[in-house]
């Protein structure tokens, strides 16, 4: 068994840095994008801007001085703030929802384009309940209204916008003006015999002379277009990120729903031991208990009759075994807990019907519930494989790596099928994560990765 | 013969001394922890027991402190006949015990004591040298194997025989137990060997062995 193994399409996420021009571009595309949405967001920003001053120019007629008489004067007045409060009343909520649509867009674009990963600490909405997920989406306007107005993440992403609106066009659209300015206002300009453009800014230069302004512009910008969209990547980030509280508040919720569902799938497991338990061997005790007492008044009448029974009991105590067997080997399989996963996963596909190579190991060993949880998971993976499947495990930096291929066709849906779902739930009671790799044509890798801390290997005595 | 049995369960303990003994056994030592095992089976050099009977899971561990022991014991007396009782059966245990050495080796259920005649039937194979493995493992392999092309060549007779072949019996148990002439059992098997491209072999043991290497590879 080697460490490092070739696994066939095994998932690399890093997108590479584009080199050179090209890279420079989509950097300085992607800047202009950003600006795109920073106008949006500017333009959004307006809506309550005017209402206000809508608001205030209203107060102003009705109690400063104009040249109309008193009751017109009012009556504007009132008018006025009523157009601006039912303004405020239509549009608050979508503008808020819209500057909210707005940052998710941005942090989604940070982290493809920019690298910086940004976390959302919305507040779920009021009545979805973490462990029935059974919210209805109908709320009320008020409840609406105040479920946003009561979520810091709607003021921080105002505050964004706003500082957006400043920043943006410095970090995000400063690039592509500059190419813009030094193609259109200079090279174009030069090339007049071609098409027919307004004169250049410096007329009285020679064309080449020109030329030569422009072309130091689109060089400024598309150089400075990669360094730009970086800081502003920084910038969103910086703004956009939940704070610490707020972080705090994810983390706890991720573990309240975590904890909620590992209790859930702990209590189901339990009744079905129960059930299992109850119809099998509990049965088959009770048949044999039946049978033997029955041998036993037989004994002297009848002593073939007494024998068959005595038969029956014990076929029936050697079925009660093996359905106990069946049932411990689900619950918690004797190979892991006597040797631990690396050995359980190399049984495991000792046993299996399909080829599996296992290749890779562990220097130590995990906690046993996750040592359980990566094995089912494997478990559940392996029976949705086709033929040929290779098993990769190895514990680099705190993670607990396990890659699951085939050869099959590929094309797997994560969304359809309710086993993925439910290995990605198990896994992420220990904060563990589940990626699908499955493009068409295959071959199909899952990866798991559960952060944990090994223990040292058991030094045997003998 | 002198047996030793390594079992943490009193009753389980009790009751295989027992049944050993009344069909004309000597059961030298029983033990409950592995540590003990070992030291019954190695101190003294000149009295090894013929077979050690070992339960897998023991004390202090309940993991597989017995499967340990006993390897461990075979590493230092080599050949050192040991028959391996589980509540289940694991085919990387099978392959552990099969990969120390050659014979003197059993992996069975602990099911199997009920049937008293075979299990001491098997107890004697395995301390004469021989093999006596599950028919759960044999089956799993089987199953395993069974879309192997050489293994869909079989006849459904010839797929029984091997089975019962790779549990460690004789030409002549497997007669009896088929209810049919030793002549037609080593027919079955010689067509057998053909078909799977092995050795013919008169020696059960190593009978065994190619039979088991074949299905595990």
């Amino acid at each position: 068994m080697s460490g490092t193994v070739m696994i066939p399409g095994s998932p690399s996420h890093r997108s590479a840095q584009r080199p050179g021009v090209r890279g420079d571009i989509i950097a300085a595309g992607r800047g202009l994008a950003f600006g795109g949405l920073m106008l949006a967001g500017l333009g959004l920003l307006l809506v309550p801007v005017i209402a206000l001053i809508l608001v205030g120019l209203g107060a102003g007629v009705v109690i400063g001085a104009t040249a109309l008489p008193g009751i017109q004067r009012a009556v504007l007045g009132l008018l006025l703030i009523l157009t601006g409060l039912l303004m405020g009343r239509l549009l608050m909520l979508s503008v808020l929802l819209a500057v909210r649509r707005l940052a998710i867009l941005t942090r989604r674009l940070a982290r493809e384009w920019c690298g910086v990963p940004i976390a959302e600490a919305y507040l779920p909405p009021p009545g979805i309940g973490i462990v029935s997920g059974t919210g209805n989406g109908k709320l009320s306007f008020r409840q609406r209204l105040w479920w946003l107005a009561s979520d810091p993440a709607t003021w921080r992403d105002l505050l964004w916008a706003t500082m957006n609106a400043v920043v943006g066009w410095i970090l995000a659209l400063l690039p592509a003006m500059l190419v813009g300015v030094g193609l259109i206002g200079f090279i174009a300009p030069t090339l007049r015999h071609v098409i027919e453009i307004p004169p250049p800014a410096f007329p009285g230069n020679s064309p080449a002379v020109l030329i030569l302004i422009g072309t130091a512009f689109v060089t400024l910008g598309l150089a400075a277009a990669p360094w730009l969209l970086r800081a502003y990547g920084g910038f969103a980030g910086a703004m956009l990120g939940p704070p610490g509280q707020a972080e705090l508040a994810l983390r706890v919720r991720h573990l309240a729903q975590t904890r909620a569902e590992t209790l859930d799938s702990g209590a189901a497991e339990i009744r079905r031991i129960e059930r299992d338990l109850h119809d099998g061997a509990q049965a088959r005790l009770v048949a044999m208990g039946m049978a033997l007492s029955a041998a036993d008044e037989l004994l002297d009448a009848n002593p073939a009759a007494a024998r068959a029974l005595l038969t029956e009991a014990r076929d029936a105590s050697a079925k009660a075994l093996a359905e106990l067997r069946a049932l411990v080997r689900g619950v918690h399989p004797p190979v892991l807990a006597d040797r631990g996963l690396a050995a359980a996963i190399q049984a495991l596909a000792l046993d299996s019907r399909l080829k599996v190579d296992v290749l890779g190991s562990l220097p130590g060993r995990p906690q046993p519930p996750v040592e359980s949880a990566a094995y089912f998971a494997v478990c559940e993976l392996l029976a949705n494989v086709s033929k040929h499947a290779w098993i990769d495990m190895r514990y680099e930096h705190g993670l607990l790596r396990v890659d699951v291929a085939d050869d099959g066709h590929g094309g797997a849906d994560p969304a359809a099928g309710t086993g993925l779902h439910g290995i990605e739930r198990r896994l992420a009671a220990f904060d563990g994560i589940l990626a699908l790799n499955s493009p068409p044509g295959g071959p199909t890798v899952v990866t798991m990765e559960i952060p944990c801390a090994l223990s040292s290997p058991k030094t045997s005595s003998c | 013969m002198r047996v030793v049995i390594a079992e943490d369960l009193f009753l389980l303990r009790d009751g295989l001394t027992r049944l050993l003994e009344a069909h004309g056994l000597e059961v030298s030592a029983a033990v409950d922890n592995g540590k003990d095992l070992l030291e019954v089976l190695t101190a003294d050099p000149s009295s090894v027991p013929d077979v050690a009977v070992v339960d897998v899971r023991l004390p202090p561990t309940f993991t597989d402190e017995g499967l340990r022991a006993a390897l461990a014991a075979r590493r230092e007396v080599p050949g050192l006949p040991v028959l391996v009782l589980s509540q289940y059966v694991e085919q990387l245990y099978a392959r552990e015990l099969l990969a120390c050495g050659d014979g003197g080796i059993g992996y069975l259920l602990k099911d199997r004591v009920f049937d008293s005649a075979q299990f001491v039937d098997a107890v004697r194979r395995v301390a004469a040298g021989g093999t006596a493995m599950d028919p759960e493992v044999i089956a799993r392999l089987l199953a395993r194997n069974s879309g192997d092309g050489a293994l869909a060549a079989l006849s459904p007779r010839e797929r029984e025989v091997l089975g019962l072949m790779a549990e460690g019996r004789s030409n002549a148990a497997i007669a009896q137990r088929l209810f049919v002439s030793e002549r037609a059992v080593a027919k079955h098997t010689a067509s057998i060997f053909l078909k799977l491209g092995l050795q013919p072999s008169d020696d059960d043991n190593r009978r065994v062995l190619a039979v088991l290497a074949y299905l595990g590879r």
